[in-house]
């Protein structure tokens, strides 16, 4: 996916009898992971600008003046220049923070949940149930991850209610393929039938053995996929499907900077920068995550 | 292998048809009446009847969308609202830009891709492998519509080496192959590339690297073939999937090159699904989407096949 393109789901062989020693051993293998800690630290530093925004901006993100317009990075009083509308880069970068996280973050969020409960559903029950639920995700996997984006958020017009909507329907498909096929795995192993066998009724099996082998690899797999969301979200934004001006965001800031490539082009290149932060921090971080969980092997 | 072929075949025809019921729902979500857009809004009720008549908007749901495919395969997808022109000859035109485009990114990204992970898989654990994977998840992370405007910002503002904006000289729509179309092309199928790029990287990279620790490739060694007789080994084993990985990447591109084509005003379907985007041209945004959907559900397909057809392995009845 990338960015245009959703990446692959590591799905085999992931069951493994998972006990409190193998999570402390994921901990301690991620914490010796300089990468990783790198892009937490990033991450962290990311959230903490946006939670903080309004004690740590020196200006307001709104109210510009036009004749400070596009001053350079480094002027006095605009640290990191103006845009367009004599607004304080800076400030409008660290409040971006906030709608440009939740724009990236939430999609992703609403589609572990609903991808996860429909993926778990389909692979537990089988048969007919499963077979129109995957069928009908098969249908939203067959759409280029880009265009079906655009496709709903175009067709429902601008908005960030609607762009959430959009990109949740675009990441639910692969959770749930994600889902389904652990599911179906853990489902047929021994100590599921031991289990059934023993009396345990479908919600007790779903919540101690088929969740505790599922949410792993589906949360790795998702804080991967916060990295196209952030880049598809912005991107929305960026086409003027997302959210509206005069908020601060990325993906618009670098919409509304374009026409200012050709007098401040260091300015207008700056909010890319952050979205290229946020997103490659979550793809090194799940990575760093996944070979400490072993998933792959 | 034939009867699998066929299976594979009959399956794609269900899931095509449900993309198109999708694309064709989307003027469902549309907030207001699917008229709204092209009749004023002190029509008298009449007319509004009389143009739901014509349109076809009277009729059931279900009608509306068989009567809607009906035409789409024979290549009608209607009228477009912004242009009063045949949406089949607006797309016809904008389609062959971005094929161009994708074509061009997905070439630069396979080239590059197999190169840069052949080294890395062929150099496994050592500081050359860090540098490529470092690459390729970068390819993979970069909002590619800011990296358009960085390239932007470098060749044609700064360096003034290459032009930023259209396909061709003074915006013109129209493709030639000539060299100053060439230089047209340049950074946008440059920016659309990364993706494939870090994608393909990844894959040949994990290929070669397995490839390379099996016993046959030991054997091989052992048996004394020189480097190059290996690698042509290498080659053969890792080829249907690089190449399948290359088929399904250009179907991402052709669907999802709307960013970069807004960057560089490339006058292709992004361009096309822009306009439809806002100026609530609906038949316009249906019928792109839709070709362009079943594109990438045909592509998939193909690559399928010649997967199938390339890889003795694969025997699935």
């Amino acid at each position: 996916m990338s960015a245009a393109t959703l990446p692959t789901p590591a799905v085999d062989a992931v069951v493994v009898h998972k006990t409190r020693g193998y999570w402390r051993g994921v901990f301690a293998r991620l914490l010796r992971d300089k990468v990783a800690m790198l892009c937490l630290l990033v991450l962290a530093a990311i959230v903490l600008m946006a939670i903080f925004a309004p004690w740590i901006a020196p200006a307001d993100p709104i109210k510009g003046s036009v004749l400070k317009r596009l001053l350079p990075v480094g002027s006095p009083g605009f640290p990191l220049g103006s845009d367009e509308l004599g607004r304080d880069m800076l400030s409008r970068l660290i409040y971006g923070a906030r709608l440009s996280l939740v724009m990236g973050i939430t999609p992703v969020i609403n589609a572990l949940v609903i991808g996860s409960f429909l993926g778990i559903v389909a692979g537990f029950v089988g048969g007919r149930v499963n077979t129109v639920i995957m069928r009908t995700v098969d249908v939203f996997y067959a759409f280029p991850s880009v265009l079906l984006a655009v496709a709903i958020s175009g067709a429902l017009g601008a908005g960030i209610t609607n762009a959430l909507l959009a990109l949740t329907i675009v990441f639910i498909p692969p959770i749930a393929r994600v889902a389904e096929s652990v599911t179906t795995q853990v489902r047929s192993l021994d100590f599921v039938e031991a289990a059934r066998a023993s009396g345990a009724g479908a919600f007790t099996i779903i919540r101690v053995h088929i969740l505790g082998n599922v949410l792993g690899p589906i949360f790795v797999y998702a804080t991967s996929l916060v990295s196209v969301s952030m880049i598809l979200a912005s991107g929305l934004s960026f086409l003027g499907l997302g959210t509206k001006p005069p908020d601060p965001e990325w993906g618009l800031m670098l919409n509304t900077l374009r026409t200012a490539i050709y007098t401040q082009p260091l300015v207008a290149a700056l909010p890319g920068v952050m979205i290229f932060a946020v997103s490659i921090s979550f793809n090194l971080m799940s990575d760093g995550l996944r070979s400490a969980m072993d998933v792959q092997r | 292998m034939l009867i699998y072929l066929l299976k594979r075949l009959i399956y794609a025809i269900p899931i095509a048809l449900a993309v198109s019921a999708v694309c064709f729902s989307l003027v469902y979500l549309a907030p207001g009446d699917p008229l709204s857009a092209i009749v004023p809004s002190d029509a008298s009720t009449e007319l509004i009847e009389q143009l739901k008549k014509e349109y076809g908007l009277d009729k059931p749901v279900p009608v509306q969308y068989v009567i809607w495919i009906g035409r789409a395969l024979v290549g009608d997808l209607g009228t477009s609202i912004a242009t009063g022109r045949p949406v089949s000859s607006e797309i016809g035109n904008a389609i062959s830009n971005t094929f161009i485009l994708a074509v061009f990114a997905s070439l630069i990204g396979f080239v590059l891709g197999c190169v840069f992970g052949t080294i890395a898989g062929y150099f496994n654990g050592s500081w050359i492998d860090k540098a490529v994977s470092a690459i390729a998840v970068a390819g993979v992370s970069v909002p590619h519509y800011w990296l358009g405007m960085v390239l932007v910002i470098l060749f044609a503002v700064i360096w003034g080496v290459l032009p930023a904006m259209g396909a061709g000289p003074g915006g013109s729509g129209e493709w030639a192959w000539d060299a100053e179309h060439m230089k047209h092309l340049v950074l946008p199928a440059v920016t659309l590339s990364v993706i494939p790029t870090g994608i393909i990287t990844r894959t040949v990279r994990a290929l070669v690297a397995d490839i390379l620790s099996k016993e046959f490739v030991t054997a091989l060694i052992a048996k004394g073939l020189s480097q190059g007789a290996v690698f042509m080994h290498v080659v053969k084993n890792a080829a249907p999937t690089a190449l399948a990985v290359m088929g399904v990447q250009l179907g991402y591109l052709l669907g999802g090159s709307i960013l970069v084509e807004t960057v560089f005003s490339w006058p292709g379907t992004g361009f096309l699904l822009n306009t439809a985007i806002f100026q609530r041209d609906i038949p316009l945004l249906q019928g792109t989407i839709l070709v362009l959907a079943l594109f990438f559900v045909g592509l998939n397909l193909l690559v399928d096949m010649i997967q199938t057809g390339l890889d003795p392995r694969i025997k699935r009845a």
